[in-house]
């Protein structure tokens, strides 16, 4: 199949815990072996500051491309043969979708708050391995417009400020 | 550290999802309640048949709530559950019903929803809707169907081929991820039919294709379509070149890397083509983004491989990469320089290179010492300052498999280059000295025993070899014992000396290393200056030309069932067996180094020596030589399916008929196959084993057998003819009439042809094994192979024409090599060991040259093998 495909987005902290991981292809069939490639990757990432531009690392015959904030690591997983460029694309658009949502404030204790945006979030970048949307404006739109009109969840003083700067994001894109 | 889900507990939660039965539903406490579930089973947390199920109809009343984020939750929800069939219907109605919303976000997640959870009975019912959903006007809605049809196609093909309008239009939508999802499908359900794709790629390459992502796409289905197309002979030109080189200007770093990579990846691609797509990479390597560079990078490495003199423009850019903060980019940079470099400027190379390697991972430096090891090869002169590198980093801390490379790349530099030789022995006994891995220990004191003794000082290596008799543990003492004995055996001036040291091992506490010492202690002499004898050192240290895995399962056996006489060890078969592909490609790819050479896999030739010997009429033929890979005498699929395997004896040859009878009306009886061997005239037939019955799908074998002149390796053509009794057969009750008719199969001719008398029988060391032949064995000459289609074919040609083994993956040709050596190793008929190098050219015009040198253990062998070459 010629598609580019996903094999993974992960959402780690600085001690390489998973906060938020989906998996889309069958490489890691239980959860020891995804604890496994989680640890190698943080541990082969670690050093790195990819902070500024996102960086990229591969082993075990897959790429990995990444972006670290705060106290939070991203990554996009895709096979040997994948696009680079189109995995960066990816995380960029994950990436930044996050940031939007959390207005800024990305770390791990916002993310592990706002949890719920963080799932739909993955939910919106990937459909089964296939890359369903990459502007990170978009991503957000959709699911802050879900979240709309609902109570304020885990966090109600942090969430719905996270609401008001996202629909405003929202609009300004659209008015550009 | 704080955290909300901090002493979270699975029991509790599930509790907690009581508050979705409530008739008052608290919208933001049911998400949280969702969030939690979703934490768990994110963490990795695993719920049982009846918790999900438990779960899952709770959250089936959510639907209930009109409250949009809940409903979101709730759709994340069912996805993560995945449930059984059954449940599917409980929620299938609330999903079409928001399949049909006015809340175009209801929609699109209802569509993916249910696509995900849906099975091919329900998927026709909502079939419709999907059609229209694909030509939607909002790009959410539609990139949801499209999306779940490129999942359902491979569940459900011939309801998502029946899409192909509607996806067809979707394909000019404006939204680029719509046309990205339409391009994706409608690939997919056109891929089997390549006139319809590259009539898809013709149009689209006229350029209305807007989004990256789907250029990107097209990119890879026009390579598809190259491929598939091959070159304009005409003109010379490649149908779509242009496409891809426009592409090369696009906006989009990512299309732009796309249409490079796939230009870098078309087969025979030219200088004069690879030149824009190099002109980008090269920009592309001093980005500031990362991901960049290595992307280029990586690309070049590869494109260095068959080309490298396109890529030594990038060198300066290169070289500058070796500092990379990313140390993939860097070990990717220095290879690529290795494979680049010329002559002049490995000393250079090496200095920036000795900076680097300390701060690198070993799976870093073992690409860079495979690379070093190749520029060595292709740069003998410079192998000293090549080996002072290579023994440096030994020194140095590291793992076994870095060791092991380097140690590999050491002993190969000092089998293809003479003047490296003693030093990089002396490199070798300074490791062992502070040798941590066993393995590679006993490795080289194995290779210090073959080569040492060559040289022009052995006695320097003896004070190394005896440092490990005291200093190391059994395995390696056991080998240091036998290295030393080498030595003693090789070298007639050290011998008293070597008595003395082995005199000394007699008293070690592990009864190997006893047992060695006073095994060669008594059958290297008497200790004194005196030529050992050549029988003695062919027993101790000759080659053992039994695959190891074949001599295993002899003495298994023998152990199984002992006789009176002692184990012959010349009823152990030697025909290597053929290796499945998957092993051949790993061991075929990289040079071996010290390692032994691939063992002999498990045998069909003991099945066929069992078969054979339990009948009678054959027993009296002595030992099976060698039998054939079937060969098919029918076309597949025909009423009745015949193989033929050739037995090889001393004096005769069976020919066994492996029958399949594929028709189930019909039983056939009292087979035989009518040989007509008038084109074989020194074969005479001598006897037939006819096949009482053979019944539907049940294969059964006839066999045939034939006298022919002892020792000779006769050949013919045989023409056969299948003959039987056919029966109908009653199939509801399996019942054969009683009466049948007989009837004749015509069955394809066969040849016995020279190979069939030779065994593919490998030896470890080529070189060794060829220069202790007698020299006036050799036979030499050339011979014109005219046209052929590449000089790989015609390598292979002459393998096959003789049947023997190719040695040390001598077999593989490097694409583009204008010039190739073949080394096969082999056991004529008579059980005498031959050896063949080949060496080939091509010219331009594909006229290919071989030169064939020969050597044997009887001239007349070696004889016999040019003439094989000669009339084949």
């Amino acid at each position: 199949d010629l598609c580019p495909s996903v094999k993974n987005i992960l959402l780690l902290d600085s001690e390489g815990k998973r906060i938020a991981a989906k998996y889309f292809s069958d490489d890691w069939p239980t959860n020891n072996a995804k604890d496994a490639f989680e640890k190698t990757v943080f541990t082969k990432t670690q050093k790195t500051n990819a902070r500024t531009e996102a960086d990229i690392v591969m082993f075990e015959n897959k790429i990995v491309v990444f972006k670290f904030v705060q106290d939070l690591h991203f990554y996009v997983t895709g096979g040997e043969d994948e696009n680079e460029l189109i995995l960066a694309t990816v995380l960029q658009g994950f990436f930044d979708a996050v940031g939007i949502l959390l207005r800024g404030n990305v770390d791990k204790k916002e993310a592990l708050e706002n949890l719920d945006l963080i799932l739909m979030c993955l939910d919106e970048v990937v459909d089964g391995g296939i890359v369903l949307e990459t502007d990170a404006n978009s991503i957000a739109g959709k699911v802050a417009s879900h979240s709309i009109d609902s109570g304020a969840p885990l966090s109600e003083q942090t969430i719905s400020q996270a609401l008001a700067t996202a629909r405003e994001h929202f609009t300004r894109s659209l008015l550009r | 550290d704080y955290s909300p889900f901090l002493g979270i507990e699975k029991g509790a939660v599930l509790q907690e999802a009581r508050v979705f039965n409530d008739p008052q539903l608290d919208a933001r406490r049911c998400s949280q309640v969702i969030t939690k579930l979703l934490y768990l089973l994110n963490q990795g947390e695993t719920f049982t048949k009846a918790e999900a199920t438990g779960v899952f109809f709770a959250v089936t009343k959510l639907f209930q709530s009109r409250d949009i984020g809940l409903r979101r939750m709730v759709y994340l929800m069912i996805k993560e559950i995945s449930p059984s069939a059954d449940e599917v219907i409980i929620v299938t109605s609330s999903l079409m019903k928001d399949m049909n919303s006015r809340t175009d976000m209801y929609r699109a997640n209802a569509i993916r929803v249910l696509c995900r959870i849906t099975d091919g009975t329900l998927l026709t019912q909502i079939e419709r809707y999907l059609k229209q959903a694909i030509v939607d006007k909002n790009p959410v809605v539609a990139s949801a169907a499209l999306v779940s049809g490129i999942h359902l196609l491979q569940t459900n093909p011939e309801i998502v081929k029946r899409w192909s309008n509607e996806v067809q239009e979707a394909v000019q939508s404006k939204a680029a991820l719509v046309q990205f999802h339409a391009l994706g499908l409608l690939h997919q359900i056109r891929q089997n039919d390549r006139l319809a794709v590259s009539k898809l790629v013709t149009s689209l390459t006229k350029g209305a294709v807007r989004s990256p992502l789907a250029q990107c796409l097209l990119i890879r289905y026009t390579s598809q379509v190259i491929r598939e197309s091959g070159v304009n002979n005409q003109t010379g030109d490649r149908p779509f070149y242009d496409y891809l080189e426009n592409c090369l200007r696009h906006k989009a770093e990512m299309v732009i890397f796309e249409a490079a990579r796939a230009i870098t990846e078309l087969t025979n691609v030219t200088t004069r083509e690879l030149t824009p797509a190099i002109t980008v990479l090269q920009l592309f390597l001093s980005s500031s983004k990362p991901v960049l560079r290595f992307a280029a990078v990586r690309t070049l490495n590869k494109v260095a491989m068959t080309h490298p003199m396109a890529v030594t423009n990038c060198n300066i850019d290169m070289e500058s990469l070796i500092s990379d903060q990313n140390r993939s980019i860097a070990t990717l940079a220095i290879t690529t320089l290795l494979k680049t470099g010329n002559e002049s400027s490995v000393d250079r190379l090496m200095k920036q290179i000795t900076n680097f390697m300390s701060d690198i991972a070993d799976e870093f430096k073992i690409v860079v010492v495979e690379a070093i090891r190749s520029l060595c090869l292709k740069f003998p002169l410079k192998y000293r300052s090549l080996m002072n590198f290579l023994s440096n980093i030994l020194r140095e801390e590291g793992g076994f498999e870095y060791k092991k490379a380097i140690v590999d790349s050491i002993v190969i530099l000092i089998r293809d280059i003479p003047d490296a030789k003693e030093g990089g022995l002396l490199h070798l006994c300074e490791f062992i000295e502070d040798c941590e891995f066993t393995y590679l220990s006993t490795q080289i004191l194995h290779f210090l025993g073959n080569e040492g003794p060559k040289t022009s000082d052995p006695s320097k290596y003896i004070r190394y070899i005896y440092n490990r008799v005291i200093l190391e543990n059994a395995t390696v003492r056991a080998s240091a014992v036998s290295t030393l004995a080498k030595f003693g055996a090789m070298v007639d001036s050290l011998k008293p000396r070597i008595f003395v040291l082995l005199r000394r091992c007699l008293f070690d506490n592990d009864d190997e290393v006893r047992d060695r010492a006073t095994l060669y202690l008594n059958t290297l002499g008497d200790g004194s200056v005196a030529e050992t004898d050549k029988e003695v050192k062919e027993f101790l240290f000759g080659p053992l030309d039994i695959p190891l895995k074949n001599m295993e399962t002899s003495l298994k056996n023998y152990i199984q069932d002992p006789l009176e006489e002692p184990f012959d060890i010349n009823s152990v078969p030697k025909e290597v067996k053929s290796q499945p592909l998957a092993e051949k490609k790993a061991s075929g790819k990289k040079p071996t180094g010290l390692g032994a050479p691939p063992a002999a896999p498990a045998s069909a030739a003991d099945a066929y020596e069992k078969l054979l010997s339990s009948i009678p009429e054959f027993a009296a033929f002595g030992k099976l030589f060698k039998s054939s890979a079937p060969v098919e005498l029918t076309e597949a699929e025909t009423e009745y399916a015949v193989n033929v395997v050739k037995h090889i004896f001393d004096s005769h040859v069976v020919f066994q008929y492996n029958c399949t009878n594929t028709i189930p009306e019909q039983l056939l009886e009292n087979v035989t196959v009518i040989v007509d061997a008038s084109e074989a005239e020194e074969f005479s037939e001598v006897g037939t084993k006819p096949l009482r019955s053979l019944p539907y799908d049940t294969p059964a074998q006839t066999f045939v057998a034939f006298e022919k002149p002892e020792g000779v390796p006769a050949a013919g053509k045989f023409s056969n003819v299948l003959r039987f009794t056919v029966k109908e057969v009653d199939t509801s009750t399996g019942e054969p009439e009683d009466d049948g008719v007989e009837d004749e199969y015509q069955l394809e001719d066969f040849e016995v042809v020279a190979a069939d008398y030779i065994l593919k029988v490998g030896v470890s060391n080529f070189k060794n094994a060829w220069e202790s032949m007698v020299p006036e064995t050799e036979r030499v000459d050339e011979y014109g192979l005219g046209p052929r289609e590449s000089l790989a074919e015609a390598v292979n040609a002459v393998i096959n024409l003789l049947g023997m083994q190719p040695c040390e993956g001598t077999e593989v040709v490097q694409s583009n090599s204008r010039s190739h050596t073949c080394l096969l190793s082999g056991v004529y008929i008579g059980n005498v060991k031959v050896l063949v190098r080949l060496s080939f050219g091509i010219d331009g015009a594909k006229e290919v040259a071989m030169k064939l040198a020969v050597r044997s253990e009887d001239v007349s062998v070696s004889d016999a093998i040019h003439e094989i070459v000669a009339s084949g």
